[in-house]
């Protein structure tokens, strides 16, 4: 018996009871830790969504959308150090693989259409993976922009299959009937929407913990060294592309589901480009940090436009200004915040933190 | 090293100062009211419109200039008492941008209709949505057929001439008129373009169409199709784009010294704007002049024709509420669109619903207009003015005078001419009923 009470103390825990001992299992095990979280979240969003309007809804769905295609980008530019500045282009493809899908078969189950949309997204990653493999820093960067111009000009070309520049619409996706003939169109785009972002979150959060992780931020950090630990860095770069794709793919699908049509013009250069910034103004390499940078990106445009129409300026500046405003904005925050929100908060977080250590006495002592 | 974390903390301060007001501005979660957009002093219409973009030249007027005519009316007591709020947002005539703006109008600025939206491709994005979301989808700034479908889209009413009628009586101009030459076609690549070349086609003999190019707004190149239709030896071109792309054509044809007679749709042949668009594309080399001959269509008074009624009242009232619009066929267009909204609302009553405006469209004769045919709206068909005028520029470009008698039909029935008489408008320049 005594045995048992000096294993326990052993064990370094100072919650012997057994909701402390759950606590420490949950707590050691990234996935169990991850899912918590998310679970959490989820909760958090079903109450908010019930309490907001529609169009808080609808722009919830955006902020999930362009998170999940942030998280990607992430990923394959923070965590493996390749810029794309393509990555539009890859939620173009995963639009039009679920618009194509929806206009053959209407009522595909959305699962389903979001699933093909993912893997023939993945499947262009790889094979533009593989042809940019051996590309760095401004030529990788001048490839992938070229994959950006390009893709929706294929749109253009064979518009008959593609629509053209009027796109091929969508209808939004119905509510399944156990919620009630009058739910709410908005809420549950969102709330699927946001289930896919915290399922991609909690996948690409595990994996940046494991080997597979590692191995990226090997491949980034050090080439050679890579190669002398024993890690492939061609294949590397390769699964970073793919794994990043991916998610564009699934962040595109259900763009097409949240615009209701699948465009040339709603994935033009500066998509990419503005997927770059929430990155970058969100935190590069941080999960967290693309779901700050996706908020930037979804909610800072509806500031600046509300802003230019309060004061009476002539149309030609105030037509302009919501873009400028951006900018200007853009800057400051990278002036104020180098690392990107998550850094910066990570960095007040751990100066706090350090802080409150110093006046309080250590545990144990005396 | 102090400073920079005061300012990064400030900077987190106002991050969050800034996500706490875009939440609290979009307002708690409440079911619609039967009449939403309606108070007992105000009625708030949404509308999405090219204010930026490659559309924006000339079409950036017509939202004001329909708001200028708003102000007369709320002067002037408003609609039994209601001010008419006018919110236009800018969609940049990218079919991406608009679905987000009409939701944002409709969920969160709780419109009682949308007025005037414009663009066929920019509309088509989203005339399902306010379809589902019954919300009156009023007078359309386009002429795609596509708004005449009241089984599938029972909300939506056009309001300017459909192009495939306009493609007809322009065609039967081209076969009356300047027949025996070769025609070519010129036509942006959607719904706009398609509908008119359907219209062209009905009269047209196939025979004579030795070209037909098609362009995108995204590409501003249009050499490849214009010395295509130089190439076939087309002495006639009609041309279904917007201005900025007639613009780009006349020039490109003058550069290749390609003179044929040009005859344009309405909506992209106004001459003082496409004046003012050759003069900025060319830096001043080229003007008014080019646009010399071109024939064209009306359903409205014609802009330079100071003594009628109509252009005399909507003048007075664009240069006192919106003195700086000039005075061209796009703000005469954005007037007229915004005085039959004003009849519309005015004969559903005092206490309009969403439902009430439109079945009073189907059922009521809106009449004493400034229109040069009337309104084809019933329950059978959305579809607004039935017909035109065809009118050609003078010598100097910049003035457009009647060439045939106002002609009438449908999208697939005959064409005739059109025997009413014009009106005039009534001493308040307000509609009566």
């Amino acid at each position: 018996m005594s045995s048992e009470k000096v294993k326990r103390s052993v064990a370094g825990s100072h919650n012997p009871t057994r909701w402390g001992s759950i606590w420490q299992g949950v707590a050691s095990r990234p996935l169990a830790r991850h899912g918590l979280f998310a679970v959490i979240v989820a909760a958090a969003v079903l109450v908010f969504s019930y309490e907001v309007g529609a169009y808080t809804d609808y722009e919830l769905t955006g902020v999930a959308i362009f998170a999940i295609a942030a998280a990607g980008l992430t990923v394959l530019t923070g965590v493996n150090g390749q810029i794309s500045l393509g990555h539009g282009a890859l939620m173009a493809v995963g639009a039009y693989t679920t618009a194509l899908l929806l206009e053959w078969h209407s009522n595909l189950l959305m699962i389903l259409v979001m699933a093909v949309s993912v893997a023939v997204t993945a499947i262009t990653g790889l094979f533009f993976g593989v042809a940019a493999a051996r590309l760095r820093g401004p030529y990788l960067a001048g490839v992938t922009l070229t994959l950006a111009l390009a893709l929706p000009q294929l749109a253009l070309h064979f518009s008959s299959i593609f629509a053209g520049e009027q796109g091929i619409p969508i209808n939004p996706p119905a509510a399944p009937g156990w919620l009630g003939v009058n739910f709410s169109l908005e809420q549950w785009l969102a709330w699927v929407a946001v289930a896919a972002a915290l399922v991609t979150l909690v996948l690409l959060a595990n994996l940046l913990r494991s080997w597979v992780g590692r191995a990226l931020r090997a491949v980034r950090d050090d080439e050679v060294a890579a190669m002398l630990a024993g890690i492939h860095v061609g294949r590397t770069r390769v699964i970073a592309f793919v794994i990043s794709a991916a998610c564009a793919g699934l962040a595109g699908s259900l763009f097409a589901y949240w615009l209701g049509l699948a465009a040339p013009g709603g994935f033009s250069v500066i998509l990419s480009l503005q997927l770059l910034i929430a990155i970058v103004i969100g935190g590069l390499g941080s999960l967290v940090g693309a779901v700050w940078g996706a908020l930037f990106l979804i909610l800072l445009p509806n500031l600046t436009g509300s802003l230019a129409t309060a004061f009476n300026l002539p149309s030609s500046i105030s037509n302009n200004l919501p873009q400028a405003i951006f900018g200007a904005v853009l800057v400051l925050a990278v002036l104020a915040f180098p690392r990107g929100i998550q850094g910066g908060l990570t960095r007040l977080g751990g100066v706090g933190l350090a802080r409150w250590r110093q006046r309080r006495p250590l545990r144990g002592s005396g | 090293m102090k400073r920079r974390m005061a300012l990064r903390w400030a900077a987190l301060a106002g991050l969050a100062a800034i996500l706490a007001a875009c939440g609290g501005a979009t307002g708690a979660g409440k079911k619609e009211a039967s009449a939403p957009g309606i108070t007992p002093n105000s009625i708030t219409i949404g509308s999405t419109q090219p204010l930026t973009g490659v559309a924006a030249p000339g079409y950036d007027e017509i939202a004001p200039a329909s708001e200028a005519y708003f102000k007369y009316v709320n002067a002037h007591g408003g609609v039994f008492g209601r001010k008419i709020n006018y919110d236009y947002l800018d969609d940049g005539y990218n079919p991406s941008e608009t679905p987000p703006l009409t939701r944002e109008l409709v969920l969160q600025d709780h419109v009682f209709a949308m007025f005037s939206a414009l663009g066929t491709p920019t509309h088509l994005s989203v005339v399902s949505y306010l379809n589902a979301e019954r919300v009156p989808d009023l007078f359309v700034s386009s002429g795609c057929d596509c708004w005449s479908e009241p089984s599938k889209y029972p909300w939506t009413f056009g309001w300017q001439p459909d192009y495939t009628i306009e493609g007809k009586i322009l065609g039967q101009y081209v076969k009356q008129k300047l027949s025996g030459q070769q025609v070519g076609y010129f036509y942006q690549d959607d719904e706009f373009g398609l509908d008119g070349v359907k219209g062209l086609d009905r009269q047209i003999p196939s025979s004579s169409v030795v070209s037909r190019q098609d362009y995108v707004t995204t590409n501003t190149n249009v050499g490849p199709q214009i010395a295509a239709l130089q190439a076939a030896g087309a002495k006639v071109v009609v041309s279904f784009s917007v201005p900025a792309f007639t613009a780009l054509a006349l020039l490109t044809a003058a550069t290749l010294n390609y003179h044929p007679t040009w005859v344009v749709s309405n909506v992209g042949s106004d001459p003082p704007t496409l004046a003012g668009l050759l003069s900025s594309f060319s830096k001043g080399a080229a003007g008014g002049a080019l646009v010399a001959g071109m024939i064209s269509d009306a359903y409205l008074p014609l802009v330079s024709d100071s003594s009628n009624a109509w252009i005399k009242l909507f003048k007075g009232i664009v240069q006192k509420y919106a003195p700086t619009l000039p005075w061209d066929g796009n703000v005469l267009y954005g007037v007229s669109q915004a005085y039959t909204l004003v009849q519309a609302l005015k004969a559903a009553g005092r206490n309009p619903t969403r439902a009430t405006v439109v079945k009073i469209l189907e059922t009521k004769k809106l009449t004493g207009g400034p229109g040069l045919v009337p309104l084809g709206f019933s329950q059978k068909s959305h579809l607004g003015y039935e017909g035109v005028e065809v009118v050609k520029a003078g010598a100097s470009g910049s003035q457009q005078s009647a060439v045939s008698p106002i002609y009438v039909t449908t999208n697939t029935g005959k064409i005739t001419v059109y025997q009413g008489k014009a009106t005039e408008p009534g001493s308040s320049g307000v509609p009566s009923n």
